[in-house]
């Protein structure tokens, strides 16, 4: 995975940086984008810098402003201040319709008195290209998309996932500078969900366009970008590649955001914790020294079967490979913790089990107060 | 007019409320009820009918009466200024409404209300006294800005031969018809994406409501329009007052001299705009058929 740097404040420089940007594809930046809806702040001084060919994520619980951000890049919104560039030039006042941005949308958006054909080529008709050009270019991207055969069809004789295929072989039809896609599989099953997200990373890898993809479900964002830009109230927590986001969390918002996180109490003590028992060096920003919630990835922590143990297994979910055991720690508190299904016969509900952080350092947030 | 308006606009929605269909059960009450209202429709209609079919002098039955229709005086300039002034009334009601409604469904939705209510005026407001006032206004004007075009202007409205001051009163009139109908349309379609689609691709606001909200808003704009055309086709209170001759001011006054002729026109304008309206439905239906299929 590469990582690309961004603002001053957000993600390390990699040295990776250059075979991205040197990647054909448009650079987008925002800078210190704002937007209020009357006391609702979508957008707080939002700065993000999107290599060219990148695709970059947008992750966030709702109403963080990643879709503010989107409809911002697209024109559908005009930010209170702040700058949006292409290509180092400013088209913050540009309309949406001159921006050269293609677009999906979460909703189902083809039109239904057009056929799917005519659907692909709407764009290139309004910018007035003759009928073969159009009619060869629709035909091009319906290939592209696996939909060759249903050019004749209307909108409503396709299924949900057809559909968004056709929606980004319309949007892509106009040889777009930047690719926009706004929650574009939400609506759809899981199964082609996951089909359809790496179809198009697929295609935007072959094509090298630069794509924002704002999404709330972290799975999606991590496993087809470049970079994830985790967003909370309107502004990034952190930039990062996905796996940097996962291993290092830069605060405890995104450490629970992305991935399951157990928060199990702890005390700080100069500089390590005391957790389960065990002694840890922290890693990441340090509160203040006493009780602490340390935060542990259901990976990071051991079980085993011990009948001294303190825990008890609560459930024990299988899935393939691995199998997740909820564990009952005294003080009310529940872990996750996933553990090779091989190992997992011992663990039945009931079974009393001790628990062991694995040996890494621990990321810690603030106590709750109780 | 209300409840047949509503019944309209509501089959221009996309989603409409689930078909009312019969279903076989031992409700005694419910054949009760639909026996005692198509009594109440069919016996004026069968008594009307029979009015115009039946030969007075000779007995037996007689089509005459509907025969000498395209004949009678006055007839044909009558039912021709009818029409243009439908026409006109539909053109100049569809072309406030329809931009009315996408910019306050895209643009400017906590106005809706105020348009609903505003649009729902004409229903509150009885005809006589609109009329009333703009009689009033039509009289006071002329002799106020005597010499001006103004003036002018207020006679050429009143030109007898297509009274232009009809169909502005008839444009408010069809405003709560029109609206709903459009309403229904705009409702049961994510405008807001598919404008948002086609501003994405380059298209410009003129060609967004061409080519995407017109047709998107297809049958509703077609309810709209037989709606506001039925309505002028029927309407007699506001085009007697102002002295104009339309259609029913017409059948009104040949009903003194030749009775069954003008029950017969009344009787064939029935059967056409329920024509209409049924084609208009099942129209509907069909397209809404292909969609789900």
């Amino acid at each position: 995975m590469t990582t690309v740097p961004t603002t001053t404040s957000h993600g390390p420089t990699g040295a990776a940086a250059a075979d991205l940007r040197s990647r054909p594809g448009t650079p987008v930046r925002l800078e210190g984008l704002t937007r209020r809806y009357g006391p609702v702040v979508a957008l707080d001084g939002l700065d993000l810098e999107i290599a060219g060919g990148e695709l970059l994520a947008l992750l966030g619980p709702s109403g963080c402003g990643k879709t503010t951000a989107l409809r911002a890049i697209a024109g559908f919104d005009r930010p209170d201040s702040g700058r949006v560039l292409l290509d180092d030039r400013d088209i913050t006042g540009v309309p949406a319709s001159k921006r050269d941005m293609g677009m999906v949308f979460q909703a189902y958006s083809l039109f239904p008195n057009l056929t799917v054909a005519e659907n692909v080529a709407f764009g290139l008709r309004v910018r007035r290209r003759a009928r073969s050009e159009r009619a060869g270019r629709a035909a091009e991207l319906l290939e592209l998309v696996g939909l060759a055969d249903r050019g004749k069809r209307y909108p409503h004789q396709l299924s949900g996932g057809q559909q968004q295929r056709v929606a980004l072989a319309r949007a892509l039809a106009v040889a777009p500078q930047v690719l926009l896609l706004d929650e574009p599989l939400s609506a759809l099953d899981a199964q082609v969900r996951v089909q359809l997200r790496e179809e198009i990373r697929r295609i935007q890898l072959e094509l090298g366009i630069t794509t924002v993809f704002v999404t709330h479900d972290q799975a999606e964002a991590l496993s087809v970008a470049d970079r994830v830009g985790v967003m909370r109230a309107g502004r990034l927590e952190q930039v990062a590649s996905p796996d940097e986001l996962y291993e290092r969390p830069a605060t405890a918002f995104v450490a629970e955001f992305v991935g399951t996180m157990n928060r199990v109490p702890a005390i700080l003590t100069g500089g390590a914790v005391e957790l389960l028992g065990t002694r840890r060096p922290v890693t990441g920003a340090t509160p203040a020294g006493g009780p602490v919630v340390a935060l542990v990835r259901p990976e990071s922590l051991v079980v085993a079967a011990d009948p001294a143990g303190r825990g008890r297994v609560v459930t024990r979910t299988f899935s393939g490979a691995s199998t997740r055991v909820l564990v009952a720690l005294p003080d009310g508190v529940e872990v996750r913790i996933d553990v090779a299904s091989a190992d997992s016969q011992l663990l039945t509900p009931g079974a009393p089990v001790g628990v062991t952080p694995a040996d890494r350092p621990v990321l810690v947030a603030p106590a709750e107060p109780a | 007019m209300t409840a047949l308006a509503e019944g309209v606009a509501g089959a221009g929605s996309v989603e409409p409320p689930a078909p009312v269909r019969p279903v076989r059960r031992r409700g005694g009450w419910r054949v009760a009820v639909l026996v005692v209202l198509g009594l109440y429709f069919a016996i004026p209609l069968a008594a009307s009918t029979w009015f115009t079919v039946r030969d007075r002098g000779a007995g037996g039955f007689t089509a005459e009466h509907y025969a000498g229709i395209p004949g009678a005086e006055g007839f044909a300039a009558a039912f021709g200024r009818s029409l243009a002034l439908g026409a006109l009334t539909v053109g100049l009601a569809l072309l406030l409404m329809v931009p009315t409604i996408v910019l306050v469904e895209l643009r400017l939705p906590r106005l809706r209300t105020t348009v609903e209510l505003l649009t729902l005026m004409p229903l509150v407001v009885p005809p006589i006294a609109l009329v009333v006032g703009v009689r009033s206004v039509l009289a006071w004007a002329p002799e106020h800005f005597y010499g001006t075009p103004v003036a002018e202007a207020m006679f050429a409205l009143q030109e007898p031969a297509l009274p232009w001051i009809l169909v502005l009163v008839y444009v408010v009139l069809a405003l709560p018809f029109v609206y709903r109908a459009l309403d229904a349309g705009v409702r049961g379609a994510d405008l807001r994406t598919l404008t948002e689609a086609a501003r994405n691709l380059g298209a410009s606001w003129p060609r967004v409501l061409v080519s995407v909200v017109l047709p998107v808003l297809r049958t509703s704009v077609l309810n709209a329009s037989f709606l506001a055309f039925a309505l002028v086709l029927g309407e007699y209170t506001v085009a007697a007052i102002l002295g104009f001759e339309t259609f029913p001011t017409w059948i009104v006054r040949i009903s003194g001299s030749q009775p069954q002729l003008s029950v017969a026109v009344s009787v064939l304008s029935l059967v056409v705009t329920w024509g209409l309206l049924l084609l208009i439905s099942a129209l509907d239906r069909r397209r809404r058929i292909e969609e789900t299929s």
